[in-house]
């Protein structure tokens, strides 16, 4: 848990942040509309004697306070999808409508993009990219067990995604739920920080920043991108924000969620312990991760800590595109 | 997953639009047909959705369109097999469309509903229908629902559940 500590400047009531991510969070579902209604999910989840609590500003979303359930009908049949509360934030966000063209960046294994295509009544279009095949093979099989039929599946570096196969088609809206250093699944994952390392947030950051620059290149004028991920640095939410605002013609925008958070950081120590990293070069100017002062606006993107709404760790921001 | 072709060929609506140089291609209307005759699925209910075809007889249900051919991962859900002499719809094509069936289809009770999700196959006394692939349902809060496919012959009811999909219920 030190790596955390190198957010203490940036996170209010540090003490709570801290024993929140040492609190395990409860699993939790979020109900497929594709296939059924909340109410009958509900029911099957009663009628095998399953204890859940809604999350009130989700109506399919239940989480159990109990163990995880065992295997049940509703599973079996494509009712239920194992998500975490956090998780189901951005795809509300990016509101995408039946019929809109939509790309999720980083599909795999499809929670969110099972998500969208559910938000869309499984009409118009979801492509779903993923470098890797294994999971692109998880999320072929998740949204056939969720009986999704909108979705087209593509294997590539999302940085270098084609329009191609869909005679160049621009986007209407677009989700980037990057990779990431997953700082924020600690609740859930009690060893997401043992392979920590600086570099590896810097390395990632890179990828990141490539991803979004080209999800706001792939969508319309007047289009909405909305880049997420379930970590804390800076280096990879407000500074990747930093950069598509420099490179690319869009503007971030307010937003609202049901969840409480707090805005997006405009300045940042920097370095592996986050009290800055200095001119370590000495050539008079601070080193790539020194301190940083970021785009005034990145203060619309909300991070949400866990000790807020006792959930995982989540970052998100909405974009329009503007040219 | 890699090795599989990634091209996916939208079906031709007719006959007339087949494939010259592929006699056996499937049509639409012959999809429409199997659906309708055999489980008495009513064709509007596929007017939303496209057909196509990856590799030799596998076809995917698309909802909405997309160029012709398009080189994808996956393009929909897999839905059916053809090609062969009788045609096997999927589980997930059950599990979603099979609703609509009246026809050739088969409701168990909760131990023989384990019996089939389990992947095991179990004899069916009072079966009097066609022999073939059958739309396999059971009740669930209180409504009949579809859980996949099973392959009834000489009595027994050989469940198609695909072995990632079974489970010990």
């Amino acid at each position: 848990m030190e790596v955390l500590d190198r957010y203490e400047s940036i996170v209010d009531d540090f003490a709570a942040f801290t024993a929140a991510c040492e609190r395990p969070l409860p699993s939790a579902v979020r109900v497929n509309t594709i296939k059924t209604t909340v109410e009958r999910a509900r029911a099957a989840l009663d009628a095998e004697d399953i204890t859940y609590d809604p999350v009130d500003w989700y109506p399919g979303l239940l989480k159990f306070p109990d163990d995880q359930p065992g295997t049940n009908w509703p599973y079996f049949h494509g009712w239920i999808y194992g998500q975490e509360e956090v998780s189901a934030v951005p795809a509300e966000v990016l509101d995408p409508e039946p019929g809109e063209r939509v790309w999720d960046a980083c599909a795999a294994p499809g929670s969110k993009t099972s998500q969208l295509a559910a938000l869309m009544d499984d009409d118009g279009v979801v492509v779903a990219t993923d470098s890797n095949l294994g999971r692109l093979s998880a999320l072929r099989s998740n949204a056939e067990r969720l009986g999704v039929t909108n979705v087209a599946v593509t294997h590539e570096d999302a940085r270098n995604h084609s329009l191609k196969p869909f005679d160049n088609a621009e986007y209407d809206r677009a989700l980037v739920d990057v990779p990431c250093s997953c700082e924020g699944t600690i609740r859930k994952n009690p060893d997401a920080l043992d392979d920590w390392e600086y570099d590896h947030v810097k390395g990632i950051s890179g990828v990141q920043k490539g991803v979004l620059r080209r999800a706001v290149q792939a969508t319309k004028e007047g289009g909405t991108v909305v880049y997420s991920t379930c970590t804390f640095a800076p280096e990879e939410n407000e500074a990747v924000l930093d950069y598509v605002l420099e490179e690319e013609a869009c503007r971030l925008v307010d937003f609202e969620i049901p969840l409480d958070s707090v805005p997006g950081v405009t300045e940042w120590p920097g370095g592996e312990d986050g009290t800055g990293g200095g001119d370590q070069s000495g050539d008079g100017t601070a080193d790539d991760d020194g301190p940083r002062e970021f785009d005034p606006s990145v203060e619309k993107a909300k991070r949400i800590y866990p000790h807020l709404n006792d959930t995982g760790g989540f970052f998100c921001a909405k974009l329009e595109v503007e040219g | 997953m890699s090795h599989e072709s990634t091209r996916f060929d939208r079906v031709p609506a007719t006959e007339a639009e087949r494939d010259d140089e592929d006699p056996e291609q499937v049509t639409r209307e012959e999809i429409l047909d199997f659906w309708e005759d055999r489980y008495g699925v009513p064709r509007p209910v596929f007017d939303d959705y496209t057909f196509w075809e990856r590799g030799a007889g596998k076809i995917w249900i698309f909802r909405g369109d997309a160029p012709s051919p398009v080189d994808v991962e996956g393009l929909g859900m897999t839905f059916l097999r053809t090609r062969q002499e009788h045609w096997k719809p999927t589980t997930e094509a059950v599990q979603r469309f099979g609703g609509h069936a009246d026809k050739c289809t088969v409701h168990l009770d909760a131990d023989q509903a384990a019996t089939f999700v389990a992947g095991e196959d179990q004899e069916l006394a009072d079966w009097e229908g066609d022999w073939g692939y059958l739309i396999v349902s059971h009740d669930l809060v209180g409504e009949s629902e579809p859980m996949g496919v099973g392959l009834y012959l000489y009595g027994e009811l050989r469940s198609q559940v695909p072995k990632g999909r079974q489970r010990a219920l």
